[in-house]
This record gives structure tokens, sequence and C-alpha cells, in this order.
């Protein structure tokens, strides 16, 4: 792994992403898409339902293959890294396994990867003082909150060291106050791990908060409009989300955002204001 | 204590109801003056019940037993052809039409069919009948589990590079589990309705479907609901059973009602 200053940990180039080829009900997810992110990097990817955000995340995790383009993380095809387990993922669900304590949800990655038990073991361990709850190893996801299984699927999610962070909205069922707390909690994790993330969310102040640079995408056909560097300081704090600087990059983003949407003459549809 | 109330508060209403039917019951009998061949009253039926409580004891256990075996062949069948059928693209192509299919007719009328196969005095073919009632419930439910994974943790799997067997033994294998107690807790009591109702159509005189048929058909009604009485309890004991099965087995599916 390297951390060298212009390192790429995702490069997309021309990419063009096309559903239901040759039928009617044909889609444009994402047309002509460029994006770099480079290592250490937080990247938010923000835009109305239908932007192509939740599919570009899906082509860097290759869970989809782009139409036309290329995609490379850390210097590999998306596959290569995939199989490498060179990033890791969470979701709006934290998609744990039932029937798995919380500490073999965190090692079932490590699992597949071949990894031997005590070894595995020590690394939930170790995962779960990451994310705060050490004492939740032998729990079953039942018995959690929300929010704690969020952490869990998070702990999961770099348990085999990845350096990439691929998160679709891992916190949009959270209510208001637990969401806050983890967005704090998340970038506490980022800079101990020096993970870089790409980040799809639908609030604006989650972007703006989290993030190193802003990409404004735009539906119909999807495609990136605009990427607004947010120039925060890195060490963020709650004094962060009641500073002047915060609320200008809000209001430049939530600017971003309308201006797609007086193109599109369509609704502000599925963006959170608060 | 506040579960005990709590449990209370959801008993209550339909024990003050049943309570409120049988004196109904009981009351219009007295009322109405109505003859004992057309309606008995729930306390003649009480009666019988106490005087016949051998007997109908030992009809529960010939119906019970025969319900019992028909819930483990078929539960094992169940999981067994679901395994196969998910596997073997033919088998699937062949088990899964016919199953809908069977799932839609009433099967319990086969038994006229199998009966003529077996010597009369042969539990065999009401066996044979709970078996196949318990084995269509839960090949369905094992199926539905072995394919309707959460798409969430389908795209993890993925994204930690597993193989499609790994993806099988961690998660669909599992996850069919969970939908194999909530098969198990619908085609309990559904074994037991099946057992007793194939005593009708002729065989042994030994089970409570035989006794049920025989009683209210000379007019010994008190005795017939008696026994009546039994088949329910029998099906709440196995309802009862498997409900509890799937309630320590599958903890996590309390919060969601799968059927």
């Amino acid at each position: 792994m390297t951390l060298a200053g212009d390192a790429l940990a995702v490069e997309v180039n021309g990419v063009h992403k096309v559903f239901n080829i040759g039928r009617p009900n044909r889609i444009d997810a994402l047309t002509d898409v460029q994006l770099q992110v480079a290592a250490g990097e937080f990247v938010s990817l923000i835009g109305p339902s239908g932007c192509g955000k939740s599919t570009l995340l899906r082509l860097i995790a290759d869970l989809l293959e782009p139409t036309v383009g290329t995609v490379t993380v850390n210097g590999k095809s998306p596959r290569q890294a995939r199989l490498d387990q060179d990033y890791g993922m969470a979701f709006q669900q934290a998609g744990l396994f039932e029937w798995r304590s919380v500490a073999k949800n965190i090692e079932l990655p490590l699992e597949l990867k071949g990894w031997d038990k005590a070894k595995r073991h020590a690394r939930a361990l170790e995962m779960l003082e990451l994310v705060k709850l050490p004492d939740r190893a032998d729990a079953m996801p039942w018995q959690l909150s929300g929010g704690q299984q969020q952490r869990i699927a998070i702990a999961r999610a770099l348990a085999a060291h990845p350096l990439l962070l691929l998160m679709d909205e891992p916190f949009g069922a959270l209510d208001e106050m637990t969401r806050e707390h983890m967005q704090a909690e998340l970038l506490r994790i980022c800079a101990a791990t020096q993970t870089t993330v790409v980040f799809v969310t639908h609030s604006i102040p989650e972007a703006v908060y989290l993030s190193d640079r802003v990409v404004v995408m735009s539906p119909g056909p999807g495609r990136i409009t605009s990427i607004i560097p947010v120039g925060l300081d890195r060490s963020r704090d709650e004094g962060t989300r009641e500073a002047t600087q915060f609320y200008d990059k809000i209001t430049e983003v939530r600017e971003a955002l309308r201006g797609n949407v007086a193109n599109a003459t369509d609704e502000l549809s599925g963006i959170e204001d608060r | 204590m506040n579960v005990v109330s709590r449990r209370l508060r959801t008993l209550l209403p339909p024990i003050v109801f049943g309570v409120l039917f049988l004196s109904a019951w009981e009351g219009f009998v007295v009322w109405r003056d109505v003859k004992p061949f057309v309606l008995v009253k729930p306390s003649q039926v009480w009666s019988a019940g106490l005087d016949n409580l051998q007997r109908i004891w030992d009809a529960m256990q010939v119906s019970g037993g025969n319900a019992l075996i028909g819930l483990i062949v078929g539960t094992a069948l169940g999981c067994l052809v679901a395994l196969l059928a998910s596997g073997v693209r033919w088998i699937g192509e062949l088990v899964n039409p016919i199953a809908i299919a069977v799932n839609a007719i009433p099967i319990v009328v086969l038994i006229a069919l199998f009966t003529r196969l077996y010597e009369a005095d042969s539990e065999t073919p009401r066996r044979i009948m709970a078996t196949l009632a318990a084995f269509f419930v839960v090949f369905v439910n094992v199926s539905r589990g072995l394919r309707q994974s959460s798409p969430t943790q389908l795209e993890l799997m993925r994204s930690f590079a597993a193989t499609s067997r790994q993806q099988f033994v961690k998660v669909r294998l599992p996850n069919a589990m969970s939908f194999l107690f909530t098969g198990i807790r619908v085609a309990a009591p559904l074994t037991v309705i099946t057992a007793v109702v194939a005593e009708y159509f002729g065989g042994n005189r030994n089970g409570l479907g035989a006794s049920i048929s025989g009683f209210l058909s000379i007019s010994k009604k008190d005795v017939g609901l008696a026994y009546v009485a039994g088949a329910s309890v029998l099906g709440l004991l196995f309802f009862g059973f498997a409900a509890v099965l799937e309630y320590v087995a599958v903890p996590w599916q309390r919060t969601r009602d799968v059927r």
C-alpha cells in the first residue's frame, strides 16, 4: 500500500453505464463520468434519485460493469481489487448475518480470505474496540440498536485492512442524533486507519461535514455536474457544524444541486436539506 | 411482573370471548329447548369428555402419533427435495410447478386412493397423508429460504469475493434454516388436521377422526364433540411445540413474521 500524495485510489475514465440496452425501458444511468479519488481522500457522491450515484459506487466495487470506459481501483481492475478484498463495503441496511454473533459477523470476510481462527477473532475484538462496542462480541445482531448494527457493519467492512471504503447511504436509516454521532465516529475511524472513502448520500450537511470533495450528480441521464472542494480543516468536531464556512459550503452544494434541477426542470427530489 | 400483566392482557380478550360464547350456546339450547340430536349443551360435552377421558386420550395418542410421524418424515423429505431442487436445475423445474399446484388442492381427498393400497387395519395411509401435508409446506418454505436472501447480504458476499459454494454454505443455507422453522410451525397443526380427517375415510376405528365421525353420525353428539375438543387440544399442542421451537432456534424471526 502506498500513501504517496498523488497516488490514486480510484480512477473512473469516460464511463457510460446503460441498463436494458436495445429495449424500450433503456436507462442511461451514467454518461461520460470522469472521477479521480486520491489515496486517503474522503469523497461524497450526492444527487437526487436516479442520478447514478449508487451505480457509480457499484461500478467501483465490481458489483456492476461499465458499458463503456474503464474503472481502476488501486491501479488494478475493479474485479482484481474485489478478489484481493482491497475495499470494504457498507450499505444503508447493516446487512448483518442474523445467525452469526457480532464477532462472527466481523470475522466473515477474514474467514473467506482464509485467516486462521485465533487471528481473525483477535482482529474482530480489535475492530470492536475501534467502533467502541468492545463488550458486544458475543451479542446477536437482533440484540443491537440500529446505530450499533451499523457500527458492526463498518467494523466488518474495515476488518480485512482495506485501502478503500465504499459506503452507500450507510446512515440513511438512522435518526438525526445517531447519524451525527456516527459521522463523527466515521471520521475518527478513517483518520485512525488512513482509509480512502467514497460515500453516497442524500444529505447535503452530511456530505459537507464528512468530505474533502463533494461530487454533485444529476439525473436524466446520470452524470457529474460539478465537483466542490470543501476545504474545511480535516480535524472536524461538533464546532464545525456551526462554523460559517460549513454553512457557506452547504449553500454552495445546494445551489449546485438546484442548478441541475433548473436544467432538468424537475423537482429537487430525495435531497435532504437538513 | 410487567411481562406477566402484559401476557394476561393479551390472553384476557379471547378467554372472555370463549366463556361468553359457551354461555350463550348453553343458554340458547336451554331457552329454545333444542333437542340433543340437533345440538348439545357445552356442559354435556364437558361431562361426556370426563366420562371418556381415557378413551379420548388413547385416540389422541393414535392420531397424534400419525401426525408426528408425518411431520418428521415430511419435514425431512421437504428439506431434502428443496435442496435437490435448488441444486439440480431439472429437478427444480420438475418439482416447483407440481408443488405449487398440489398446494392449491385439498390433498386429503387422496386418502381414498391410499386406503385401497393398504390393509384395512393399516395406519400407513394416514401417515402418508400427514407426511404429504408437511412435505409441501416445508418444501415451499425451505425453497423460498434458499432463493430469497437479502440483496444486501448477497452484495456483501460478492464484495468479500466469496465463491458460489461459500455463498451457499454461509448465506443461503442458514437463511433457509430460519424459513424451515417457520415452515414447521405452519406444518405442525396441519399434520394433525390431516391425520384426523384422513380417518373419516375408513380404516381403523382407533383415532380421533374415526370416533368423531362415528359418534356424530349415531347421534351421540356430546361424545363426538368431546373428541373434537381432544383434536383441538392436540392441534394446539403441536402448534405450541413448533412455535417454541422456532422461538428458540431462530430468535431473530420474532420481529419479522414470514409465512
